[in-house]
């Protein structure tokens, strides 16, 4: 273990002592051994990168952190007392505050209720006091310059807000550290420097945060210091300075990888699959027309919001559209009805594999067959024998890590998942893929994977709609690049033209300045 | 890049505020809905029967309507926090017997300790649910169900063919119903009373809020801290001891009480309140709602025997109604996210 701890050179004597400080956790489910040897220090006013393949082992640490996982063995000190985190309401008072990947909110209760559950101001008499709240509430959007409304419910808020609701009610609870699973992965580049804007405002005010993401370039961005995870073990910590994204990729893969970003497909395009002629939605997007061929990756690219996921769910007959027309291979499709997509060759891989793409309570095999039952069935029961000849067969194609195919497919990593969701639709020999967002929160070696996949079935003549906000990939993967602003289709551009510059300016509508998320 | 922003934090402060007011809207029109429709059935009824407005029909509208208030209260408290207790109608058939038996086992015996008994017998069958959903992880719908059948049939064991009838019953607990002040039956007052305090607490102390936030979201609220588990169990013991002291309303309204006593109560329960508007996975709703609710109920039931249509449309009626309320409740949810999402989306 090549730990080498540095002190930034500007820390005060108070925060020489780290803020907190776990050393060799373990934590196993059963035979699993999710955290093998978990290690991470975090000091007052830094920003410390916890990074790692998916499975390394990170979410488990952040569990503990949180409370909610107790660990089999190691040390916990926060502020240098020992502790023990026996639940969520431990680490809170610890001075712990969790923001998780996926905000947990309460659908039902106003933002400043959802900031204050549990601890809202009181008046006399234990009585909730709504008005303290409330503005209590406001000031902390205020001190983070975001002005969203404390007195709205939080349901129908983009992940973005939710996510601020969930940092003002880290900031509410003045907590000292701070942690952040992948906070950026649902986020607009706007989104993501405004969270970055925040994220300054917390260390200047001496708070320790714990920065989990999968965008190196983010790491570099708003991180001190860092700390990689490989198969549940810690495999380094190190100051930023010095260090390159390479260096991080080869400490959490534990090799070389191939040069990013992959080559397109670069099949010569066929026969056009999917025209969509005028598409409307009132208030959603207008006039879209594009088509992608066979052999062709088309990529949908703008800003979240911007109505990419809309015009792929009306597609899909999701979603309903007010005029135009959708053909596949010159058929009309038939308005808002998902069965008729299907029948047409359409697969659709959404952007929340966790909420539609899978079953979660389901076993790897039946989400594999759950879109193919028709071929498995014989006299309308599902052949046992063929559900698992299938999947065992897609797992190995896809080289799906599980432990055994009757597990649950919640008991896999993000990246496996994934590729699970992806087996579905591709055992269904599509003619056009639906692809949303298909590798997020997906580690840098799966990502590869995922890119080599939707480029082999290109080769096959299968043809691929990608919706994504990670441009290397766009750039990368896609043979043709739409960019949509507010609804509207704002440009278009070749492998060949495209930049990350003309797309972000094209997706912005103005020039800002680009990053590497859109 | 500042000028940019600063208008666009206009408009999200305008936004923020429109997609308030229709959440408040939303809710106020849930309750003020049920409110028109009562008001259409008294108004329809009465034109059509004048003595459907008597003094004595209201009155009695209002003493049937007390059982299901206070039980539509308690349940209220359950389903907010996604569950259900179907046990209610048993509890107030085994509270109902146990507790006015009293009478005869101990002549002299004053009835306020009756009330304090059927609160008890209730706060036992509410702590077994409780225990059982709380501790053991056990779906409500299944303990709850299960404790349906075991308490209704402790109470057929206990009751066997006998029964507990008026002649047995001391006048002043009979005249419970009967009493009133200014043409109000004093029963309904403290029920309106009872109902206010509870409308109040899950309104403003924290212990209350939790219950909708569990219902909200289950996970979130484990993950926040909240004392789930104790909060479930609660409002289970709540919704018990609730059904207790119902059931000995029960037996001072109707004087006869057998071991068929509150059958199938559970259902026109949990019907009231979803017909007030609590959302059956929990999250949201309001006792006020769930207890017009049962008024609701309960005057449709009287309107229908005014008017001399058979009580079988009694039933059909209420299951339209909570088809309704159903219907009602998904539409306006959907509306009601499209039209914060659009708010979300127009402030980008």
């Amino acid at each position: 273990m090549d730990a080498a701890e540095s002190d930034p050179s500007d820390q005060t004597q108070a925060a020489a002592l780290p803020a907190l400080d776990l050393q060799h956790a373990a934590k196993s489910f059963g035979a699993v051994h999710a955290l093998i040897d978990g290690s991470v220090t975090l000091r007052a006013g830094e920003v410390h990168a916890l990074v790692g393949e998916n499975g390394a082992g990170k979410s488990t640490l952040v569990k503990i952190l949180a409370g909610v996982h107790q660990p089999d063995s190691g040390t916990l000190t926060v502020n240098g007392r020992q502790v023990t985190l026996h639940g969520p309401a431990a680490a809170r008072a610890a001075g712990i505050a969790v923001i998780y990947q996926e905000p947990t909110l309460f659908p039902d209760l106003t933002v400043a209720e959802n900031m204050f559950i549990g601890r809202q101001p009181l008046r006399p008499g234990r009585r909730i006091d709504r008005r303290a709240m409330q503005e209590e509430a406001a000031a902390t959007f205020t001190r983070l310059g975001v002005p969203l409304d404390p007195a709205r419910i939080a349901r129908g808020l983009s992940i973005a807000d939710q996510q601020v609701v969930e940092i003002a009610k880290a900031l509410s609870l003045e907590a000292k550290v701070i942690v952040m699973d992948e906070p950026t992965a649902a986020l607009s580049a706007a989104e993501v420097d405004r969270l970055f804007e925040v994220i300054r405002t917390l260390t200047s005010q001496q708070a320790a945060i714990l920065f989990i993401s999968h965008r190196l370039e983010e790491v570099f961005a708003i991180c001190q210091t860092v700390t990689v995870m490989r198969d549940g073990k810690h495999v380094m910590t190190s100051d930023l300075a010095g260090l390159t994204a390479n260096d991080l990729v080869r400490a959490m893969v534990g090799r070389e990888l191939a040069e990013r970003p992959p080559e397109a497909a670069g099949a010569e395009p066929g026969e056009p699959v999917l025209t969509v002629d005028r598409l409307t939605r009132e208030g959603v997007f207008t006039g879209i027309s594009l088509t992608v061929r066979s052999g062709e990756i088309v990529a949908l690219a703008g800003l979240v919001g911007s109505g990419r996921s809309e015009v792929a769910r009306a597609v899909f007959g999701i979603d309903r559209y007010d005029a135009g027309n959708i053909t596949i291979n010159g058929q009309k499709l038939k308005k808002a009805s998902p069965t008729a997509a299907m029948a047409a060759g359409i697969g659709f891989v959404p952007e929340d594999r966790r909420q539609q793409g899978l079953v979660m309570d389901m076993s790897v095999q039946q989400n594999v067959a759950l879109a193919s039952l028709g071929n498995l069935e014989r006299g309308g029961l599902i052949r046992a024998k063929a559900e698992r000849a299938m999947a065992s067969d897609w797992a190995a194609r896809l080289k799906i890590k599980y432990g055994r195919l009757t597990d649950p497919v919640a008991m896999l990593s993000g990246g496996n998942q994934q590729k699970v969701v992806l087996a579905k639709w591709l055992g269904r020999k599509p003619r056009l893929l639906i692809v949303d967002e298909p590798t997020r929160g997906i580690d840098v070696g799966t990502k590869a994977e995922v890119h080599r996949l939707l480029t082999d079935l290109a080769r096959d003549g299968v043809a691929v709609l990608m919706i994504s906000s990670e441009l290397p990939e766009v750039l990368g993967v896609a043979d043709r690049i739409l960019v949509m602003r507010e609804g509207r289709l704002a440009a278009e551009f070749s492998h060949a033209d495209a930049t990350e510059e003309a797309l972000m300016s094209a997706a912005m509508g103005q020039h800002e300045a680009s990053r590497g998320t859109l | 890049m500042r000028a940019v922003i600063a208008p666009r934090r206009q408009q999200r402060q305008d936004s923020g505020a429109g997609s308030v007011r229709l959440a408040e809207r939303v809710s106020r029109i849930r309750e003020s809905g049920i409110l028109a429709v009562l008001i259409v059935f008294v108004a329809v009824t009465t034109l059509v029967k004048h003595r459907f407005l008597d003094t004595s029909n209201i009155q009695f509208v209002l003493v049937d309507t007390t059982v299901f208030a206070l039980l539509a209260l308690g349940e209220t408290m359950v389903v907010i926090s996604r569950n259900v207790d179907l046990s209610v109608g048993s509890v107030v058939g085994l509270s109902a017997y146990l507790s006015t038996d009293l009478f005869a086992q101990h002549p002299g015996i004053p009835i306020p300790v009756v009330f304090l008994a059927g609160l008890g017998i209730g706060l036992a069958c509410g702590l077994a649910n409780g225990i059982m959903v709380a501790a053991g992880r056990v779906p409500s719908l299944v303990v709850t169900l299960a404790t349906l059948y075991i308490i209704r049939g402790i109470d057929i064991l206990i009751v066997g063919g006998s029964e507990v009838d008026a002649s047995s019953l001391p006048n002043a607990f009979l005249d419970i119903p009967k009493d009133t002040i200014g043409g109000i039956p004093d029963i309904a007052i403290a029920v309106a009373v009872v109902i206010a305090i509870g409308a109040y607490y899950l309104r403003t102390y924290r212990s209350g809020r939790d219950l909708y936030a569990i219902g909200s979201n289950p996970e979130a609220a484990r993950l926040a801290g909240l004392p789930v588990g104790r909060r479930v169990f609660t409002a289970f013991a709540v919704s018990g001891a609730i059904a207790g002291v119902a059931g000995v309303l029960w037996g001072a309204q109707y004087g006869t009480i057998n071991s068929t006593a509150g059958t199938g109560y559970e259902l026109q329960v949990v019907s009231a309140v979803v017909v007030g508007g609590v959302a059956i996975f929990g999250g949201s709703g309001s006792v006020t709602g769930a207890a017009l609710g049962a008024l609701l109920l309960s005057t449709i039931s009287s309107a229908l025997y005014v008017l001399g249509i058979s009580p079988f449309w009694d039933q059909a009626i209420w299951g339209f109604l909570l088809l309704l309320a159903i219907a009602l409740d998904q539409t306006i949810t959907a509306r009601l996210t499209a039209a914060l999402r659009k708010n979300a989306r127009s402030r980008q």
